[in-house]
């Protein structure tokens, strides 16, 4: 554990570097995202026929959505070229491993921290759902730890992907393919009982449309049992994902 | 080697140690020891199972044969206790370049568990040591190569090792560069630091090691310090020929000339224990070489005598 720490605290002294436009960051894109999405278009959805989505304004709708695929975004985004720096360009991680830090101090450490950034990123979401009137129940706030969740759910994952590769060629692909249409069609932006049944089925089987709506339900202050399913879910692929890390990366760096 | 005890001071102790990847074997069943306070080396060219016997020593690596101990302890189950007393410079930087100079002195101390405050004075002091100290706030990539070496060198003394491992320590570093980091390598030694290193320069094996290994194609060619390898597998002189091109003379008319005659593409060597005699002896048979030049001998003979190769190529 307190190698992990250490690991930690490596990455620590690296932000504090960077730590200012990564925190204003945290906050523009959420305000932009929502003035546009909510503003805009739930201005227009408002005036329609329908005029709510599964019964919240559409700001509130699109709200805890957002708040959860920028995790899963930060996820993706922090473990391929960072990790790959770090394993093969930059080989950090070699020089971790000269001292009596272990591959699992490494990937505990990594990942403590990358819950912390995640956290941080979320809080500012949540402050800036908070100031748009978006949270409805006091029970909101768990959705902080829904959002850090979700992204490691499809950090540890794709950390163990990048630890298998020698090139970047798969990072843009995982963007195109997976990242990009989870994004738009993960029950983000509307409601997932809108797609046809296949893409339905796909969109459940990854965590995003888990992570969404269990934020949803918690914002929105109507808990429903299926919320246990969307947490082992997510669970089981964030603490599948460090098992397959722990796996990849001790056979790429101690061979 | 020729003992088979353990000596009770052995640093490192290896017998049968072998490292295979899928078809091939980078190191090949090899014995050495490595005593207290001495200087080894593993000596040559690219290829021959030096780097793969450094990682198995430093714990990254493990070894798929023979037996290994380093300080006492098994590589496979004491890892990170063996780490915790080891200082490694691998062969190419692993600096942070995310982290200033100094920074990565004392992140690196962290990793050891050192405390902060004691991490930055070793930090100033190493610092100092490696001569780097008016650019401790300077960013990496800054750094020409020769000091990035040194950092690196600095960053592996960080926790006050009682054995360094150095993976080609001075390759691609210009001639000043090499020397400073021998002059530090050497004050380390006098420290009583013991230190292992691999090279496939002969002249910093020359300077640096007590003794060493010749290795090649997996397996260890020799053994002893550079002067016994060198009275043993070589003559106290070389005179080196070099003629125009395709103007090699035949070897018959070098004849007689010296105890042994090695002609390379670009260059003949006639190994003697006078020098000065066989070049007159040369001219005396009417043989007009564009270059001739009297040496003593060093390593690069000896592996060429044992493996009938360069040692760059």
């Amino acid at each position: 554990m307190t190698g992990a720490l250490r690991v930690l605290e490596h990455n620590l002294v690296v932000y504090r570097r960077t730590w200012k436009g990564s925190v204003f960051m945290s906050f523009v894109s959420p305000i932009l995202f929502m003035a546009a999405m909510g503003f805009g278009l739930g201005g227009l959805i408002s005036r329609g026929p329908v005029r709510t989505v599964d019964g919240l304004s559409y700001l509130a709708f699109l709200a805890p959505g957002l708040l959860v695929a920028t995790a899963m975004q930060s996820g993706y985004v922090e473990t391929t070229f960072p990790i790959m720096a770090r394993i093969q360009w930059e080989r950090t991680y070699e020089g971790m491993l000269a001292t009596p830090l272990r591959v699992l101090d490494v990937l505990a450490g990594e990942f403590g921290w990358l819950a912390l950034r995640l956290g941080l990123g979320s809080v500012a979401f949540f402050l800036v759902m908070l100031v748009f009137g978006t949270v409805h129940s006091g029970l909101g706030i768990l959705a902080i730890f829904v959002s850090v969740l979700t992204g490691l759910a499809f950090a540890a994952p794709i950390l163990a992907w990048t630890a298998t590769r020698r090139t970047t060629n798969s990072f843009a692909l995982i963007g195109r393919f997976l990242i990009t249409p989870l994004f738009l069609l993960g029950g983000v932006f509307f409601p997932i009982h809108q797609l046809p049944q296949l893409i339905q089925g796909i969109a459940w089987l990854t965590p995003l449309a888990h992570g969404v709506s269990l934020a949803r339900s918690l914002s929105a202050g109507a808990l429903q049992s299926s919320a246990f399913i969307h947490l082992a879910v997510l669970l089981f692929y964030a603490s599948a994902g460090i098992v397959a890390a722990r796996i990849t990366l001790h056979r790429r760096l101690v061979t | 080697m020729a003992t088979s005890a353990t000596p009770p001071d052995a640093l490192i102790h290896a017998r049968g140690l072998t490292k295979r990847f899928a078809s091939l074997t980078a190191v090949d069943a090899i014995d050495f020891d490595v005593e207290r306070g001495e200087a080894f080396g593993f000596l040559g060219p690219n290829g021959a199972g030096k780097t793969s016997t450094m990682r198995m020593i430093g714990c990254v690596s493990r070894a798929s044969g023979g037996s290994l101990r380093v300080l006492g302890m098994d590589p496979v189950e004491d890892g990170p206790q063996i780490r915790a007393r080891l200082g490694v410079v691998p062969q190419s930087d692993t600096l942070d370049t995310e982290l200033l100079v100094d920074e990565n002195l004392f992140t690196y101390a962290r990793y050891f568990g050192i405390a902060r405050n004691e991490a930055r004075r070793r930090a100033a002091q190493l610092l100092d040591f490696v001569q780097l100290k008016d650019r401790a706030h300077d960013r990496v990539e800054f750094l020409s190569g020769g000091m990035k070496r040194r950092l690196t060198i600095a960053r592996a003394l960080v926790n006050e090792p009682e054995l360094l491992l150095l993976d080609e320590p001075t390759t691609g570093l210009d001639p000043q560069a090499r020397h400073l980091v021998w002059d530090r390598l050497y004050r380390l030694k006098q420290q009583g630091v013991t230190i292992v290193l691999t090279t496939h320069y002969m002249d910093e094996a020359e300077q640096l090691c007590d003794r060493l290994v010749v290795m090649d194609k997996a397996k260890i060619v020799a053994f002893g310090s550079p002067r016994s390898l060198i009275h043993r597998y070589s003559s106290r002189e070389v005179l080196e020929l070099r003629f125009p091109i395709d103007a090699t003379p035949a070897l018959d008319k070098l004849n007689g000339l010296a105890e042994r005659i090695e002609v390379l593409p670009d260059r003949v060597l006639l190994y003697t224990n006078d020098g000065e005699a066989a070049a007159v002896a040369v001219h005396s048979r009417g043989l007009r070489p564009e270059a001739i030049l009297v040496r003593r001998s060093t390593l690069e003979d000896v592996f060429l005598r044992l493996t009938g190769r360069s040692l760059i190529e």
